[in-house]
């Protein structure tokens, strides 16, 4: 398969597109062959999701063509872009819970008047067999496992006869076991023909899946190895390369490199910090209960104590009870028995207000719908939790001057990118909002934090300023409870990491060597004599 | 891989504290057009309807300026404004807090009947301005009552208030027409109706007007009002729980007595403007089964004004003026005095269509993703040729 053996399928020339403040794509070109991996390879904002969204239907390019079999065609929305064999897997679910495999399969399919179930049922059995997976078609989306839902979705996508398929972020909530199934899928997509476009900001998956690798920085393509230069490249070097690529050519000597050795120190500094972690018990939950809501399952009997100094980990598949776990600790949630004390003291019955003055805090993971209130602006988003408290408040009264001037520190010191405090929290990317968050948590005198997914969806760069300050928080006297469905992180950063499984905690394992392993096994819930 | 430096990485400015001003004047200027368009379209097919009618529009909304502004019928206007805006900006407290207060008939209608029963003989025994501090209480207190079931049911059980307030304006409405039949009926006459209470004893004019003090009740009410809901805690936290109640309990609002307040507040400035009603000079009694249900009339205009305590003003000053010379004009012009309802339902209709409209033009603005904004907007978009 070199690179000049088969024409291109898709090929995406010059295309730009610019949003208010960003050029999201300068001027690209790419193209996608057919029994090709391409990765596209940036941190969140290089331009990835825009480029998606531009061969997907769903964003019309400023500027640039997109040719399809030598033809320039125009794709204004969803509908076309699968009218020219391009279908899409986005990285949210787009398949209805309630509704069975089978019947979100035909949702889309509006071709006849009649729902033609047999025949979908036998285009079903077809692709499955095309991928090698099985797929019940009556059982309901909801009850799939999210490996098992990726599987339909990908159908879904080459359910019109897709020649390329565009995969946004497919890992970001998988397992490591669905990972290597989604591994073997793409690699059966390949060898039938099919264009694959890989979306990930994860290196490792990029080297170990594409063929072709095109890294996006700020908008631009910053540089494309292809299959030649990564076959005869050692691993080491296409390593380095791509970091290059991705932080630029200063990277060395520039911001980034500091940072990440840094980390590769900090992992070194662990091991004399976990000597000394966790003496004394700051947070308790002692058989603690409390119903889940909607799909997402409640915890049952659970049992944990997290230490001074201590960053405690909680690993497991999404729903497990995690937002349960959370929101008993943060008092959004009523446990419905069981005891919680903090530093010894019983805290069960108290309210989230009381909890916040005690020190401890929730970095939510729903950062729009809960975490912040989108139309409010910064400075005042940044004071939520201290509604009415001096000296913001006076008798009552805003003291608008006092709150925005404790917003200004608060936004320099947590490096937040906002035109001004006055800019309403919504119209800020991701990892803004985030930091926003976190500005808000670790500000006034935090003692104890509960953090949900706290890296979910940012780039490599807030990522591991938001992973320090979490150190930054244990080794300055409080302590962390981080939950997280990436496994990874918990490995870099946590002393311990329990294993939520179906809402009861699976076990708790000493971060170590070999410990993704064990983990690994009690999610699937074989490993129970870890189970302390 | 040359040029790094992109706009997008690039400091970016000093945070500073103000938006620009252009933002805040195409601001203003989306307020205007989402406001006032509407009620101008609804003046417009207003006109159209009545000249299918056979009446001549012209006429008509001249006639309606006539009696509702010129020759000091304006002042008229103004008395008719008191209790529509105590029972607007009433509303603008809860619908804020994106609680639906519905009841506000039932509340209305009870404190009316509360003032009506208990005035004649109070103003009799206690010294006037005295005696009417305490209607006034009392009528707050009645409506805060009527509106507490409902918070409370809300805040305990999250049980729906828009059907709570609704129920319970059937029974506060059944509840007053009780009350002025038995208790509260003058013994003179056979009319089921209070004792009235004599016209001196009535609020006493503004000096220099025929317009009653209560004007200046509900304008000192319009402006504590704004002044909560922008400034406050309390009106921060309603902001907070009508913008997104999941980060109101995330932030640690205490949800429950903040709905039981909101609830109380909104009862008691709707009680009041009952009491501004009954003691106005035009009244000073009130009839079973004819207390009027002014919330209805108002409601588009809370809207219209985006829930602003301030902007609210001058709505239900278009809408006095609209109702004074509105009854006289459709008497004029041979029509029933519900065209005035048809005029007030026109200007839903557009005020719904021009909030469609706005809103999909808003969604890049707000916090949907840019993506879905360009797919919703392609639709509404002249599709380009096929490039060549």
């Amino acid at each position: 398969m070199t690179e000049s053996a088969t024409a291109p399928l898709v090929e995406l020339l010059e295309i730009s597109k610019s949003y208010p403040g960003v050029l999201a794509n300068d001027d690209v070109s790419l193209s996608i062959r057919s029994g090709e991996v391409h990765c596209l390879l940036g941190e969140n904002g290089a331009g990835k999701s825009t480029l998606v969204g531009i061969l997907s239907g769903l964003v019309r390019q400023d500027s640039g063509r997109i040719r399809i079999d030598g033809r320039v065609v125009s794709i204004d929305s969803p509908r076309t872009a699968l009218a020219h064999g391009i279908g899409t897997v986005y990285q949210h679910s787009t398949l209805i819970p309630e509704l069975t495999v089978l019947e979100n399969l035909m949702l889309g399919d509006t071709r006849r008047l009649r729902l033609d179930v047999n025949g979908a049922a036998a285009r079903l059995a077809e692709l499955a067999a095309q991928l090698a997976v099985e797929i019940h078609p009556d059982e309901k989306a909801v009850d799939l496992a999210l490996g098992r839902q990726q599987q339909v979705e990908i159908i879904k996508a080459l359910w019109r006869g897709s020649r390329v398929l565009v995969l946004d972020e497919p890992t970001s909530m998988l397992t490591p076991q669905a990972f290597s199934e989604l591994e073997r899928v793409v690699g059966r997509l390949k060898e039938q023909g099919q264009g694959i476009v890989f979306i990930t900001h994860k290196l490792h998956e990029a080297l170990s899946l594409g063929d072709r690798i095109s890294v996006l920085r700020h908008g631009r393509l910053v540089g494309e190895l292809g299959n030649d230069a990564l076959e005869s490249t050692p691993v080491d070097d296409l390593r380095s390369e791509i970091i290059r690529m991705m932080f630029g050519e200063e990277a060395p000597v520039a911001s980034d490199a500091p940072e990440l050795q840094e980390d590769i120190e900090h992992v070194e500094q662990e091991h004399d910090r976990r000597a000394k972690v966790g003496k004394d018990t700051v947070l308790e939950l002692d058989d603690v209960s409390a119903p889940g809501q909607g799909t997402e399952l409640g915890i049952e009997h659970v049992t944990l104590r997290l230490g001074l100094q201590e960053i405690l980990g909680v690993a497991g598949v999404d729903g497990n009870g995690q937002r349960a776990l959370a929101e008993v600790v943060a008092g959004q949630r009523r446990p419905s028995s069981g005891a919680i004390r903090l530093y010894e003291a019983p805290i069960t019955h108290l309210s989230v207000h009381a909890r916040q003055k005690l020190g401890l805090r929730y970095v939510t993971d729903d950062r729009l719908g809960e975490g912040t209130v989108p139309p409010l602006s910064v400075s005042l988003n940044l004071f939520l939790k201290r509604i009415g408290q001096r000296p913001f408040w006076r008798f009552g009264r805003l003291q608008r001057r006092a709150v925005d001037r404790k917003a200004a520190e608060l936004v320099s010191e947590f490096d937040v990118r906002t035109p001004s405090v006055a800019t309403r929290v919504g119209t800020l990317s991701g990892g803004n909002i985030q930091k926003v968050m976190l500005a808000r948590e670790l500000s006034f005198d935090p003692k104890v934090v509960v953090f949900n997914k706290p890296t979910y969806g940012l780039d490599l760069k807030t990522t591991t300023s938001v992973r320090n300050t979490i150190r930054e928080l244990a080794d300055g006297g409080g302590a962390a409870l981080v939950i997280s469905t990436d496994l990874d992180e918990l490995i870099e950063i946590c002393d311990r990491i329990a294993v939520l499984s179906r809402g009861r905690l699976a076990g708790i394992v000493e971060n170590g060597p070999g410990v993704a392993e064990r983990i690994g096994s009690l999610m699937v819930g074989d490993d129970v004599e870890a189970a302390a | 891989m040359t040029d790094t430096q992109l706009p997008i990485e690039k400091p970016l400015r000093q945070p500073r504290f103000q938006d620009t001003g252009l933002r805040w004047g195409s601001r203003m200027a989306d307020v205007l057009i989402r406001s006032i368009v509407p009620v101008v379209l609804a003046l417009v097919a207003g006109g159209i309807l009545l000249a299918a009618l056979g009446v001549n529009p012209w006429t008509f909304y001249s006639d309606v300026w006539k009696y509702g502004v010129s020759d000091g019928n304006w002042q008229q206007s103004a008395v008719t404004m008191v209790p529509l805006l105590l029972i607007a900006v009433g509303l603008i407290v809860v619908f804020r807090a994106n609680l639906w207060n519905l009841g506000y008939n039932g509340q209305f209608a009870l404190a009316a009947a509360c003032v009506a029963g208990f005035g004649p003989s109070l103003v009799k025994d206690l010294p006037l301005w005295f005696a009417d501090v305490l209607l006034f209480l009392l009528a707050a207190g009645v409506g805060a009552g009527w509106a507490f079931l409902p918070g409370f049911l809300k805040a305990r059980y999250g049980t729906n208030e828009i059907i709570t307030t609704l129920m319970m304006t059937f029974i506060g409405i059944d509840l007053a027409d009780y009350l002025i039949k038995g208790p509260f009926q003058d013994p003179a006459i056979q009319t089921p109706q209070t004792e009235a209470i004599p016209f001196e004893k009535l609020l006493p004019p503004i000096p220099g007007t025929s317009i009653d003090v209560s004007l200046l009740v509900a304008f000192t009410a319009v402006i504590v009002v704004h002044y909560v809901l922008t400034r406050t805690a309390f009106g921060l936290r309603l902001h907070v729980l009508g913008a997104n109640p999941k980060a109101a309990n995330h932030v640690g609002i205490k949800l429950p007595q903040l709905t039981i307040a909101a609830f109380l507040a909104s009862g008691a400035l709707i009680g009041m403007a009952a009491a501004a009603f009954v003691l106005s000079p035009f009244w000073g009694y009130v009839r079973a089964d004819q207390i009027p249900t002014y919330g209805d009339s108002i409601i588009p205009f809370v809207f219209l004004a985006r829930l602003n305590a301030v902007a609210v003003v001058p709505f239900v000053a278009f809408y006095a003026v609209l109702s004074t010379g509105g009854d006289f004009a459709a008497s004029q012009a041979n029509l029933p005095t519900d065209f005035l309802l048809v005029l007030v339902a026109l200007i839903l209709l557009f005020m719904t269509i021009i909030e469609y409209l706005g809103r999909q033009r808003e969604l890049g603005a707000s916090y949907v993703p840019k993506g879905l904004t360009q797919a919703l907007r392609l639709p509404l978009r002249r599709r380009p040729a096929e490039a060549k």
